[in-house]
């Protein structure tokens, strides 16, 4: 593997990031109702401004309906792809997910508590999932760090603990709602981009591009904290304070994604996973390339869920959790 | 002139109990100080304090003639490097990269920035003295035990830190490589005017490396001063708790620690 240069990442992410705008476009024509390709292509050209052709009610599914679930589903891959590369290192290690931490449970409680008191007021629910993934981020953190970092026994029992702590605390939340909503609730905590909210969807996508950015300029601390607290310490890095904005980013990262959609399980794995794999462990280039690649994992993750079964929909989870759990498995058996 | 690093009535309570008791010692440029003692007598805890890394009790560390506390982390890293017991790699990190960790300190920008033309030439040096250039482009877990601790010295060595911590440094290596280690860092001390603090079980070696000894015990620095006038028998007996025999290294000259257990 060469070493890490600003020229390979500006490549990598360029590429990525065209790859990206790509799925965008594309994804937004494959659905139940069929879009004429090239007038919505002219549509989305003209970012909305004109219908090129298109009918009222295929210019409504294209912006009011799937555009703003692909940029969701970017946003929550995006995030929960940097959260997970985030936890790897400060955990020191590569099974880290937010997900399988229970952390995106403890969001989900946040969001639910929302839900049920402040149902009305929308901005509440990501700063109450942002509070319950920050507990849940401290609770775990504090659970499997042994001696030489969380060794992947610790980490895993850490995550079963603070998960099913958190998934009794959801049972009893929901017996608090009206049955009506317990079905859409069960979805939703399966992960689910079905019901994107329009408020939500800004936060999402600023928190995701801000958190990115945060963590990318903190690379070279975590490539060193990755080795250990020791070393990382011995070398020069502000441990402390790196450690604090890691925990703060990464549970801001999974409480907007969470709050916006739900627990979509093993985004934070799977992509830091195959950029490291395909790129090298170095943070500088690893975490944007996670940023991006976990949008456009999402996007076409979230693209089958919708018409795999069409007209009927699959949780966006479900097929994540498909493909990452063999690799779960995979990992588990080399680290 | 200052000596590199002073420690005066240095105290460290650790887990409830004095891990280092009342110790001074003085660092000057171009000494190597071999820190020997039994298991558990504050050794390693004394280099960690030194470091920073836990907080003193009492007394008074100064780094260049400054107080350890004033300096920040990034500064006290540029002068003092640690060569301790490699911890364990989960992540698939090559050896150049490795070393290059070692320029952390020296970069302008704390969390974001690259390796400028200097931290390549300085890596290489370091990795060719280390005798590891074939390997820099292998992961540094594919590498044997001793190639990974030789990879570590590397990494201190790119520091560029005139004071080097090492604990237990060759603990790993196999005979000929515990002896080009030491090397390593005797030419360190003698060319760059660089001091070496080693914490280590192998009384010999230190003997035969290092330019003063502090014996330690429960804390406490019970004897310092060179090899010849701190490894004498009756010290090492009320130390180590052993009967030791001490006789002249055939080739050296210098004193030579045998253990004496069982043989009346």
């Amino acid at each position: 593997m060469n070493r890490v240069t600003l020229r390979k990442t500006l490549i990598s992410c360029a590429l990525l990031g065209g790859a990206l705008l790509l799925a965008i476009v594309s994804m937004s024509l494959l659905g139940s109702e069929r879009l004429p390709a090239r007038d919505s292509l002219c549509a989305l050209a003209s970012l909305g401004t004109s219908a090129c052709g298109l009918t009222p009610d295929q210019f409504d599914i294209l912006f009011q309906i799937r555009l703003p679930r692909i940029l969701l589903a970017a946003a929550v891959g995006g995030s929960l792809a940097t959260a997970g590369a985030g936890y790897q290192a400060l955990l020191r290690n590569p099974l880290a997910e937010p997900y399988l931490l229970g952390i995106s449970n403890g969001a989900a409680v946040g969001t639910m508590i929302a839900l049920v008191f402040f149902g009305a007021i929308e901005w509440v629910r990501p700063l109450l999932a942002f509070s319950g993934a920050l507990a849940a981020t401290f609770a775990v953190y504090r659970l499997a760090r042994g001696r030489a970092g969380a060794t992947p026994e610790r980490l895993i029992l850490a995550g079963v603990i603070v998960t099913t702590f958190l998934s009794s605390v959801i049972v009893f939340v929901t017996t608090l709602m009206d049955a009506t909503r317990i079905r859409s609730f069960t979805f939703w905590l399966l992960g689910d981009l079905s019901g994107t909210s329009k408020a939500l969807l800004p936060v999402a996508i600023t928190v995701t591009i801000l958190g990115a950015l945060v963590l990318t300029l903190h690379a070279r601390s975590l490539n060193l904290l990755m080795l250990g607290e020791r070393d990382a310490f011995d070398l020069g890095v502000e441990v402390g304070r790196v450690r604090v904005v890691v925990f703060l980013v990464a549970s801001l990262l999974v409480g907007s994604s969470v709050a916006a959609s739900g627990s979509v399980g093993y985004v934070g794995l799977v992509v830091p996973h195959l950029a490291r794999l395909s790129l090298g462990s170095d943070n500088r280039i690893s975490i944007p390339a996670a940023a991006l690649g976990g949008a456009l994992f999402v996007i076409v993750a979230d693209t089958v869920a919708r018409t795999i079964i069409a007209p009927r929909e699959l949780p966006v989870g479900a097929i994540t959790a498909l493909i990452g759990a063999p690799l779960f498995i995979y990992l588990l058996k080399r680290v | 002139m200052n000596p590199l690093l002073e420690a005066r009535n240095l105290s460290v309570a650790y887990d409830h109990r004095m891990a280092v008791a009342d110790l001074t010692l003085t660092l000057n440029a171009g000494e190597i100080m071999a820190i020997i003692g039994p298991n558990g007598a504050g050794k390693s805890t004394l280099l960690r304090a030194l470091n920073g890394q836990i907080p003193k009790t009492s007394g008074v560390i100064t780094l260049d003639g400054q107080p350890l506390e004033r300096l920040n982390r990034r500064t006290i890293s540029r002068h003092i490097a640690v060569v301790a017991q490699e911890a364990e790699l989960r992540f698939p990190v090559t050896v150049l990269e490795f070393v290059l960790g070692g320029r952390f300190a020296w970069a302008t920008h704390a969390g974001w920035g690259w390796e400028t033309e200097r931290d390549l030439e300085i890596a290489n040096a370091v990795l060719q003295e280390t005798e590891l250039t074939e390997l820099s482009a292998r992961l540094m877990n594919e590498l044997s035990g001793g190639e990974r601790q030789r990879a570590l010295m590397a990494r201190a060595l790119a520091t560029e830190a005139p004071i080097l911590l090492l604990d237990e440094p060759t603990a790993n290596l196999d005979l000929s490589h515990q002896a080009t280690l030491l090397t390593l860092v005797r030419k360190r001390c003698d060319e760059h005017q660089s001091a070496a603090l080693v914490v280590t079980h192998d009384i010999n070696l230190a003997a035969q490396f290092a330019n003063n000894i502090t014996l330690m015990k429960q804390g406490r620095a019970v004897h310092s001063g060179t090899p010849r006038e701190v490894l004498r028998p009756e010290l090492l007996q009320e130390v180590f708790e052993v009967r030791v025999l001490v006789d002249a290294h055939p080739i050296t000259g210098g004193p030579r620690v045998t253990p004496l257990i069982n043989h009346g």
